[in-house]
C-alpha cells in the first residue's frame, strides 16, 4: 500500500506501469516516423489491431505462442511496408494536414475491411495465461504487467543505443532535424524513411501483443482509443524528438492506468474527460512540449 | 461590378445542393432518406469549411458542436409526455421547457456557437499540432460527458421520439443556408483578414491583423452551422452519441480534404462525392437498377470503396477535386495558384 486510502494498490501500481511502458512504445512508433516525414501515422492503431487479429487467429488455428507472435510481427510488418510504399511515399511532398487525413483515409479502410470479414477475434490458448498473477513480494501482479515492463524498458534501451551507436541512427536523428541538409550531405532518404517505418512497425507488433494479452477481445475498433490516447500524449510530451515525445506516451498511459485503478467507477466514468482536460491544459502553458526546452520553431498544420 | 463577377462563388455551390434536392425528390422515398443524409453532410461539411478552410487550421472538434446541437435540438422537442421515459434523469428544467422545430434549430445554432466560442477562447492561441490535438480534445471530453451526463439528455441510448421535421425542403434550405453564411463570410472583411492569415501569418500579423482573434470568431461561426447541422441531424433520425464521434469527424474532414479545403466549392463538391458514392453502394446491398442493370454487392463493400477512394484521391490528387478553387467562368483570369508548400523533396 502506497496510499493506502485511495486504494492504489502495488497491482494497479505495476498495470499503470505496463500500460504507460505500452503507450511509450507507440508513442517512438509514431514519434520516428514523425521525426523523419513530418507525418502524424494516424493508422497506426489499426497496424495494432491487424496485430491483434493475427494473435487471434493464431491461436484460432492453434499455433503455438511464438508462432502466434512471429506471425503478428509479420503481418504488423508487411502492412506498414505496404503503407510507406503506397501512401506515404506518394505523399512525402504534401502539406502535414493531406498527409494525416490520408492516414485517416488508411485507417478508415483497414477498420472497414476488419469490420466485413472479422467480426470478432479471441486471443485465447497459451498467451491468455499471461493474465495470471505472479506473487512478488505478497502482491499478486500479474505477468503480463511485468513483461510490458520488461519489454518497454529493453526495447527503450536498444533504441537508445540504435539511435546513437549505429551508422542509421545516426542518420535517423540527421533526418529527423533537417531533412534537406541531412540529404544534402549524403543520407539516403528512402533508407532512412524505410528504417524508421519498419522500427515503427516493429513497435506497433509488440504492442499489439502485450495489448491483446490485456484484452483478449479484438474487434475492429483494437488499438484506435489507444492510439488517439497516445497521439495526444506524443504531442503533450513534445513531438519533434524522440524523448519527449517517449516520455510524453509514458506519462498519459501511467496516469490512465493509475486514476482509473483509484477512482471509483461513477468518477472513473469520466476519466477520458480528465485526461484530455489535463491535455488542453499542459498545451494551452506548453504548447511545444511537456518535456522540451522552452522556444521552438513557428510550424503551420 | 467586383460583387457580380463574384457570384458564381455562390451560386454553384448552391444549384449543387438545390439538384441534390431535386433529385432527392424524384426518387422514391426509400432512396430519398440517403438525398437527406447527403444534404446534412453537405450542412456539417460547410460548417468544418467555414474555420479549416478559411484559416489553414485543422479542428478534429467541430463534431462536438454537431453534438451540442443535435442534443439541444433533440432534448427540446421530444414531446413532454415522453421525456422522462426516454431520458429518465433528465434535469426538471428541460422536462417541462420545449420548443418548436424552427426554435430548436435557431437553439442548436447558439448553442454550438456559444460553445465554440468558449472553447475558442483558450484554444486558438494555439497553433499546429497543439491545435489539432487540442480540438481532438475537446471531441473526446465532449462525446465522454454527453455518454454520461444523464441529466442533459439520453445519455447512451439513442434520441427516439423527436419530431422528424427534416424533410427533403428543411435538409435543402438548411444546406442553403450554410452554403450562403459560408460565402457571406468568407466575402467580408473578417473572412478575407482570416484568409490572409492562412496564406502567410507573418504577413498578415504585419498588417495588423490579430490571427487570435480572427480564428477565435470563424471558429465560433463554424461552431453555430456545426451546431445548426447537428440540429437539422436529429430532426431526421434518431441519433445516438455513438454517431456523432470519430466516424463522423473522419468522414467530415476527408469529405473537406477530397473535395478540396480552400474553398467553398470544395466543401460542397467532396460532400456531395463522397456521400453520393457511399450511398450508391449501400443502397446497392439491397439492389439498384443502374441503366437497365441490376446491381447486387455483399454489405460493407460501401466502407471499402470509400475507403480506398479517398486513400486514391489524397495520392493522386493531394489539393482535392477542385484544388481548393472557387468556380470561374472561363474566360476569366484564374486566380494564383496555391504555391507549392513543399517541405521534404523527392
Amino acid at each position: 500500500m502506497i496510499v493506502g486510502f485511495l486504494n492504489l494498490t502495488w497491482p494497479v501500481f505495476a498495470d499503470a506501469l505496463a500500460l504507460g511502458g505500452i503507450y511509450a512504445l507507440m508513442a517512438i512508433g509514431i514519434g520516428l516516423v514523425f521525426g523523419v516525414l513530418r507525418l502524424v501515422n494516424f493508422a497506426y492503431g489499426q497496424l495494432i489491431m491487424a496485430g491483434g487479429f493475427a494473435l487471434a487467429f493464431g491461436s484460432q488455428w492453434g499455433l503455438p505462442s511464438w508462432l502466434s507472435i512471429l506471425f503478428c510481427f509479420g503481418v504488423v510488418l508487411v502492412l506498414s511496408l505496404l503503407m510507406e510504399q503506397l501512401v506515404f511515399r506518394p505523399l512525402r511532398t504534401q502539406s502535414p494536414v493531406v498527409m494525416l487525413v490520408a492516414t485517416f483515409a488508411v485507417a478508415f479502410l483497414l477498420q472497414s475491411i476488419a469490420l466485413l470479414e472479422w467480426p470478432l477475434g479471441k486471443v485465447a490458448g497459451q498467451l491468455a495465461v499471461w493474465q495470471m498473477p505472479w506473487d512478488i513480494g505478497g502482491h499478486p501482479i500479474r505477468k503480463v504487467a511485468v513483461i510490458a515492463i520488461a519489454a518497454a524498458a529493453a526495447c527503450l534501451v536498444l533504441l537508445q543505443l540504435l539511435l546513437t551507436r549505429t551508422p542509421l541512427g545516426l542518420h535517423m536523428r540527421a533526418a529527423s532535424m533537417d531533412f534537406r541538409t541531412a540529404r544534402l550531405l549524403g543520407v539516403r532518404a528512402n533508407r532512412v524513411i524505410t528504417g524508421a517505418v519498419l522500427i515503427s512497425g516493429v513497435f506497433a507488433a509488440i504492442a499489439a501483443v502485450l495489448l491483446s494479452v490485456q484484452d483478449i477481445q479484438i474487434t475492429y475498433t483494437f488499438g484506435l482509443q489507444d492510439t488517439i490516447v497516445v497521439l495526444a500524449g506524443v504531442v503533450v510530451g513534445g513531438m519533434n524528438r524522440p524523448i519527449p515525445a517517449t516520455l510524453g506516451g509514458f506519462t498519459i498511459g501511467f496516469a490512465t492506468g493509475l486514476l482509473g485503478g483509484i477512482l471509483p467507477s461513477n468518477q472513473s466514468q469520466y476519466l477520458t474527460s480528465f485526461i484530455f482536460a489535463a491535455v488542453i491544459v499542459v498545451l494551452l502553458l506548453r504548447p511545444n512540449g511537456l518535456y522540451t526546452r522552452a522556444g521552438g520553431t513557428a510550424e503551420r498544420v | 461590378m467586383n460583387q457580380a463577377r463574384r457570384l458564381p462563388e455562390l451560386l454553384v455551390p448552391a444549384a449543387l445542393v438545390v439538384a441534390t434536392a431535386l433529385l432527392g425528390l424524384a426518387v422514391s422515398s426509400y432512396l430519398q432518406a440517403y438525398f437527406l443524409d447527403t444534404l446534412i453532410k453537405v450542412a456539417i461539411v460547410v460548417g468544418l469549411y467555414v474555420f479549416i478552410g478559411n484559416s489553414g487550421v485543422v479542428s478534429f472538434g467541430q463534431i462536438s458542436f454537431v453534438a451540442l446541437g443535435a442534443w439541444t435540438a433533440g432534448v427540446l422537442t421530444v414531446p413532454r409526455d415522453q421525456k422522462l421515459a426516454i431520458m429518465p434523469g433528465l434535469s426538471h428544467f428541460l422536462v417541462t421547457h420545449s420548443v418548436g422545430n424552427l426554435g430548436s434549430l435557431a437553439l442548436a445554432a447558439a448553442v454550438g456557437g456559444v460553445a465554440a466560442f468558449a472553447v475558442g477562447l483558450p484554444l486558438m492561441r494555439l497553433s499546429g499540432l497543439a491545435a489539432g490535438i487540442a480540438t481532438f480534445a475537446v471531441l473526446e471530453i465532449t462525446n465522454n460527458l454527453l455518454t454520461y451526463e444523464q441529466s442533459i439528455g439520453p445519455g447512451q441510448n439513442a434520441f427516439s421520439s423527436v419530431p422528424q421535421t427534416t424533410g427533403i425542403w428543411q435538409a435543402a434550405i438548411g444546406a442553403l443556408i450554410c452554403v450562403a453564411v459560408a460565402y457571406v463570410y468568407q466575402r467580408v472583411r473578417f473572412g478575407r483578414m482570416l484568409r490572409a492569415t492562412r496564406e502567410d501569418p507573418a504577413a498578415a500579423a504585419a498588417a495588423g491583423i490579430s490571427i487570435y482573434r480572427q480564428r477565435l470568431l470563424a471558429f465560433a461561426l463554424s461552431g453555430a452551422l456545426a451546431g445548426f447541422a447537428g440540429g437539422l441531424y436529429v430532426h431526421l433520425q434518431p441519433l445516438g452519441v455513438g454517431d456523432l464521434y470519430l466516424d463522423l469527424t473522419f468522414i467530415t474532414l476527408a469529405m473537406l480534404v477530397v473535395g478540396g479545403t480552400g474553398s467553398l466549392l470544395g466543401a460542397v463538391v467532396g460532400a456531395l462525392a463522397l456521400n453520393g458514392i457511399y450511398s450508391f453502394f449501400s443502397a446497392a446491398t439491397n439492389t439498384v437498377n443502374v441503366l437497365g442493370w441490376n446491381l447486387k454487392v455483399p454489405a460493407g463493400t460501401a466502407d471499402i470503396v470509400l475507403g480506398v477512394l479517398m486513400t486514391a484521391v489524397l495520392v493522386l490528387r493531394p489539393s482535392g477535386i477542385t484544388g481548393g478553387r472557387e468556380f470561374s467562368l472561363p474566360r476569366r483570369r484564374r486566380r494564383v495558384a496555391d504555391l507549392e508548400k513543399a517541405r521534404v523533396p523527392t
